[in-house]
Parts: structure tokens; C-alpha cells; sequence
């Protein structure tokens, strides 16, 4: 079951960089948990401290005038890399809802979507402005609607954006994709015994 | 005129939605300790039960130390837990298990194909990036979080959009030393790490066809590091072959009604696709980055660049950021970048094809002084068959450490990593930073190379090393 998606306003907080990988968003060392939770700690661990492990001050999520801050805004292909839904518990554990990029890789948005988190994609352009707003005027704030499906900017300026409808779905209601799909086990079970019928060979058990 | 991607796809439809998006049966699924934990956990929280044990295979690879005690000992309380609870978890759901001390545990996508379970026509996934790999025998094979992990021991099932599809074509003969890590390196290159995403790829062309199953999967290995879930190769007569009489394949009364069903899946010729890429292989040379991502890849005999000559901004920070963190100035020639340690390993290329080409160049040769190198083999089927042919002992008469199967120091989960500041010789699939540890530098390059690398201290090129 995951949260409901409630409309946010808050505290941009921009990560100026693209190719950002889910090696720097949660480094391996952290994927040792058995659990989904605690994961915060490890965020950007080698961007936000110093090899004494003292804060970078210049770093955005170590700024005061970011902190607390619920969306994050960055450069294309965020998420890139390994399939770690790590990667999202991080973000959603420090308490990011929303991330917003000229685009996701393919993996880490579906796991945005498969934990209530909710990617937004827009044109380079109005991603650019948004991060130099932050920038320049750190602590603005920014509104992200998804049921109107609009980013509203720290002066005003109102970015739509485009999200899969049953996506969409699914982060309003907090709905259970697993018992979603239970509902086609009768489809599931025919499905499986054609297919044992044409191509039996992908039956054999692989325990043996 | 449907291409190979769709044709599989189409069999495996069980419903459609409204929108487009199908839900997409699942053939089989391959599990390793630390994507899987949480997905088990998930199922139990929610009363719900593994649908098809027999479709799974579980394995640890990720968090196995490398070194030869480790059956009696893993130091490391959080690794041993994940290794603990996989087979805890997989002999609680009845999934067959590679557990550490069998002989055939090793890489996740290395044992899948050794096996004989990833077949033409099916789909395959995994909670890990890589599986893209098994698109190589020309099947849906693909990377999925945890979430989906336990959407598909619940239901067997995905449900999945269409991806856009794009051809790359490669056609030339490779010259000598030069090989599929070098032909994979250059098509990220060109299209950008990036420039995958949203797309199915399928290789073709005459250098693909006459690869082996070994170069095809490292092909397909890397497809993730342009941005593409999927990397596909039609099936041929090299894919039957390489299947043929494995445990796990369709034994011999299916085995004719399965080829002549595998025949009938590779893409049609008037198929049509969204982007078309061609790529002349006759003069490509061996490949190296000099960065921090995938896509920075030069021939060998080339030089670091300079940001300040890339006219787009963000590209240029971007190369900034990252000669920054190689700790590297422009102009530097490649062959000028002394290393510290060599890994020869990882699901990329450490079958046994790798192993035999790093050979070739160490054999007669010591690792250089002051450079450590590592021989990992994929799995502990590949690292018996090296035995066999001596290849250890190469190895190790020339200095390289012969390890024990496992992930190792591709991506600093293990034992195996980098110390802040080293640079490493990899044969792996990224260089991002702290990858193969916090603070490491990577250098991707092919198993020839880091070899060449290890006996030279530095970058090199293999045509000059092994002349």
C-alpha cells in the first residue's frame, strides 16, 4: 500500500547536475538493509559530506534555506544506473515527494511510481528557469498539483505537465498494484495453461 | 512485420487496459539478496504467497566476499544477513538456490544463461539493471525494482507500456584484439547515456551475428548505460548451439518443436522502427572513458578532452565535475594514466571468453609493480572450466589474484573495492563516481586491456602490449 499523493507547497530544492545515477543518489554500502526505511541517512552521502565526514556547506540539500524542502529539481536523465528502488526510499526517507527533471530513466521513474513519489517531467526550458529561481532566490517555494497536474513556480509561473493516467490513479489514491492485478487471476490462469499446451519447455520447474 | 521485441511481447499479452498498457506475463524471474529482502517481506506483510516457485532462481552475489573462506566466514554482520535471508527466503518459497558453496553460484546473469533457463521468445526479469544481458538470446530481459520483484512472485505478471524501437546495425570485421566491450563502448558513445531511454534496442548487422553468445551478452549488457532497458539480438544458430543439452534447456522430445518455434521470432525485414542507428565496426579501435559516465568513451589513442571546446554549458560543467573527480587535465594522453588496481570480473565480461582473452595477453607477462589486479570469474561453472584449461595458473604466475565467484569490485558492496583516490583498470559496466568505492576513479575497458593495463601500470593499448 502506498501513501496518497497530497498536493504539495514547498521549498524548492535544486540540484543543478544531469546523469545524476543511483550510485550518488544512494551509494551500494547502504543497500545492505533489509528494510525499506532508514534509507535517508545515505542521500547523496559522498555529495553532502566530506571525506571526514563534515557537511559540504555549498551543497543544496545542506543549505538552511533549503532544508525541508519536499521537490527536488535537476537536469535530465535522473535516476540513471541501477535498478535500486533504494533510490527512492533515500529520497522519500528525507522527505522528498516529488522530483522534477527534463527526464527519469526508465526504472527509477516506475519505482517513483510504485512508492508514492511522483516524477514530473517538463521541457528543459521551464526546468531551467525553475532551478535558476531557486538558485537566485533560495527558499522560494514551488507548488506541485497533481490532480490539476501543474507545477506552479516561485514567481507565479505555471508549468502543466503530462503523467499516465492510471499512474495518476494510483499516486491519488494510494491503491495496491498487487491486488490490482489479482483481480486478472482468472485471465492469468488461462494465460498459463495455453502457453503450457504451445511451449511446454517453459514449464519445467527450475527447482527440479 | 513486427520486430523481434514485439513478436515476444505479443505472445505474452494475459489482458490489455484501456490505455494501451498490457499486462505481460513473466516466464521467469532470477533473484539475488539485495533487491529481493524487502520484496519477500512485502508478500508476507500482506498475507500473500510465491505463485510460481518454479519460475524463480535465487542467488547471492552482490555482497559474497571473493576470497576462499568464505563458506566458514563473512565478516561483514549486514552482507551475511542479506545472503541469510535470501536462502531463508527462497527455501521458505520453495525457488531453487545457488547458495555460496554450490558449484554453480556466481552472477546472477551469468548463471542464468550457463543454466540453460533463458531461452529465446521469453520474458525474463530481475531486480537488477543488468538483465538486459539475457536480451542477447533474444528475449525480453529486463531490470525491475523491488517493487515489481514482488508484484511478480505475487502474480507472475508486469504490466508494461510499449517501449519505442530502435535498430543499431553494426557491420565490418572487428580487427584483431579489438571485441564487443569496444563495439558496445562506442554505441553508447554515439548516442549518449541517455539516448536509450524509452527504447527497446535491438543489434543487428553481420559483427553482431558472428559474435559468440559471450560477446552478445556483453553487448546487450550494457544497453542499460545508454539508457534502454532492453538490448535484444535474434536468435541464430549460435544461440541453439550454446543452448543445447543444458540442465535447464528443453530437453531433447521438446527440442525440435522449440527451434522451429525460436525460428520464427527475429524481427521481419520490412519491420519498422522509431530510430535507426549504424555503426561501422572495420576501423573501431579499443575503447576506454576518461570520465564519469558511460558515454565517455575514446578510442585508446586519444587524449582526456577539454571541457572548455564543448560549446553547451551544461555539458561543459558537466566535463568539469568530472575531470575534477578523475583528477585529470586535458590534453593527457590516455596510454599517460598510470592505474593502481586492475578488475577483470563483473556480469560485462567475466565468462569465460573474457578470462581466455585477459590470458592471452598475460601469459608470459608479470602485473607491473606497485598495481594490484583482480581475476574474478562470472560464476563458479566459468572458473572451473579456466581451471581446466590453465587459465588460473597464467594468471597467477603473472601476479593477477585468481578469486572466487561473485559481483566483486564492480560496484563496492564487498570486500572488493577501491580506496578513495585509486584509480582501477574495469572491465565492468560503470564508471560513475564512487562505484567501485567511495572517492575510486574507473576507467571501463575491455578484458584485453586492463589486462594490457596490468602489466603496463598504466592505460595501454593491447595491439602494442601484445605485439
Amino acid at each position: 500500500m502506498i501513501e496518497r499523493f497530497v498536493p504539495l507547497n514547498t521549498v524548492g530544492v535544486p540540484l543543478d547536475r544531469p546523469n545524476v545515477d543511483t550510485d550518488a543518489i544512494i551509494p551500494a554500502r547502504y543497500l545492505k538493509t533489509l528494510k525499506r526505511t532508514g534509507l535517508g541517512v545515505g542521500l547523496f552521502f559522498a555529495w553532502r559530506y566530506d571525506a571526514g565526514g563534515a557537511e559540504r556547506p555549498d551543497f543544496p540539500l545542506n543549505r538552511p534555506s533549503f532544508r525541508g524542502g519536499k521537490v527536488l529539481v535537476t537536469g535530465e536523465n535522473f535516476g540513471c544506473g541501477s535498478s535500486r528502488e533504494h533510490a527512492v526510499w533515500a529520497l522519500m526517507d528525507f522527505g522528498f515527494r516529488a522530483v522534477i527533471a527534463p527526464s527519469f530513466s526508465d526504472i527509477f521513474h516506475n519505482n517513483c511510481l510504485k512508492n508514492g513519489m511522483l516524477p514530473v517531467t517538463l521541457p528543459a526550458e521551464e526546468v531551467r528557469l525553475l532551478i535558476d529561481a531557486f538558485l537566485a532566490a533560495p527558499g522560494g517555494k514551488i507548488r506541485v498539483d497533481l490532480a490539476a497536474q501543474t507545477v506552479t513556480g516561485p514567481n507565479g509561473d505555471v508549468h502543466p505537465f503530462a503523467i499516465d493516467p492510471f499512474a495518476k490513479t494510483c499516486l491519488l489514491e494510494g491503491l495496491d498494484e498487487i491486488a490490482l492485478t489479482l483481480k486478472s487471476s482468472p485471465e492469468i490462469h488461462a494465460y498459463e495453461r495455453e502457453r503450457k499446451k504451445a511451449t511446454p519447455w517453459l514449464f519445467l520447474d527450475l527447482a527440479g | 512485420m513486427p520486430t523481434l521485441f514485439e513478436k515476444i511481447r505479443d505472445r505474452h499479452v494475459v489482458t490489455a487496459r484501456e490505455d494501451g498498457n498490457v499486462l505481460l506475463y513473466i516466464d521467469r524471474q532470477l533473484i539475488h539478496e539485495v533487491t529481493s529482502p524487502q520484496a519477500f517481506e512485502g508478500l508476507r506483510m500482506a498475507g500473500r504467497s510465491v505463485r510460481r516457485p518454479g519460475a524463480m532462481l535465487a542467488v547471492p552475489d552482490h555482497n559474497v566476499p571473493t576470497t576462499p573462506d568464505r563458506a566458514d566466514r563473512i565478516d561483514d554482520r549486514e552482507s551475511r544477513e542479506q545472503i541469510e535471508e535470501l536462502r531463508k527466503n527462497a527455501l521458505g518459497a520453495g525457488v531453487a538456490l545457488f547458495d555460496i558453496t554450490d558449484p554453480r553460484q556466481g552472477i546472477v546473469h551469468i548463471i542464468g544463461p550457463e543454466s540453460g533457463l533463458v531461452l529465446p521468445g521469453i520474458t525474463i526479469v530481475c531486480g537488477d539493471s543488468h538483465t538486459g544481458t539475457l536480451g542477447a538470446f533474444g528475449t525480453i530481459a529486463f531490470g525491475v525494482g523491488t517493487s515489481e520483484v514482488e508484484h511478480v512472485l505475487a502474480t507472475q505478471t508486469l504490466w508494461q507500456s510499449m517501449p519505442r524501437r530502435m535498430r543499431v546495425t553494426v557491420n565490418g570485421a572487428l580487427r584483431s584484439l579489438v571485441t564487443p566491450k569496444d563495439v558496445i563502448l562506442a554505441v553508447i558513445a554515439k548516442i549518449g547515456a541517455s539516448g536509450g531511454t524509452g527504447y527497446a534496442i535491438e543489434f543487428a548487422g553481420e559483427t553482431v551475428r558472428k559474435m559468440s553468445m559471450e560477446g552478445r551478452m556483453t553487448v546487450c549488457n550494457m544497453t542499460i548505460e545508454a539508457g534502454a532497458r532492453f538490448g535484444l539480438i535474434a536468435p541464430d544458430e549460435t544461440t541453439f548451439a550454446y543452448l543445447k543439452g543444458r540442465p535447464l534447456a528443453p530437453p531433447p522430445s521438446l527440442w525440435d518443436d522449440a527451434v522451429a518455434d525460436w525460428k520464427t521470432l527475429p524481427s521481419d525485414p520490412d519491420a519498422t522502427w522509431d530510430r535507426e542507428v549504424a555503426l561501422d565496426a572495420s576501423d573501431l579501435e579499443p575503447h576506454v572513458t576518461w570520465g564519469t559516465s558511460p558515454q565517455d568513451a575514446l578510442p585508446v589513442g586519444g587524449v582526456v578532452p577539454d571541457p572548455e571546446a564543448q560549446p553547451d554549458p551544461a555539458e561543459r560543467a558537466r566535463m568539469r565535475r568530472a575531470l575534477d573527480y578523475m583528477d585529470l587535465v586535458p590534453g593527457t594522453r590516455l596510454t599517460a594514466i598510470p592505474v593502481d588496481k586492475v578488475f577483470i570480473g563483473s556480469c560485462t565480461n567475466a565468462r569465460i571468453e573474457d578470462l581466455r582473452a585477459a590470458a592471452a595477453v598475460a601469459k608470459g607477462r608479470k602485473v607491473h609493480a606497485g598495481v594490484t589486479a583482480l581475476v574474478v570469474p562470472g560464476s563458479g561453472l566459468v572458473k572451473r572450466q579456466a581451471e581446466e584449461e590453465g587459465i588460473d595458473r597464467v594468471f597467477v604466475e603473472a601476479g593477477f589474484q585468481w578469486r572466487l565467484p561473485g559481483c566483486s569490485m564492480c560496484l563496492g558492496m564487498n570486500p572488493d573495492r577501491l580506496k578513495p583516490g585509486e584509480r582501477c583498470a574495469s572491465t565492468s559496466n560503470r564508471n560513475f563516481e564512487g562505484r567501485q568505492g567511495p572517492g575510486g576513479r574507473t576507467h571501463l575497458m575491455s578484458p584485453a586491456m586492463a589486462a594490457a593495463a596490468a602489466v603496463s601500470g598504466r592505460i595501454a593499448d593491447v595491439r602494442e602490449v601484445a605485439r
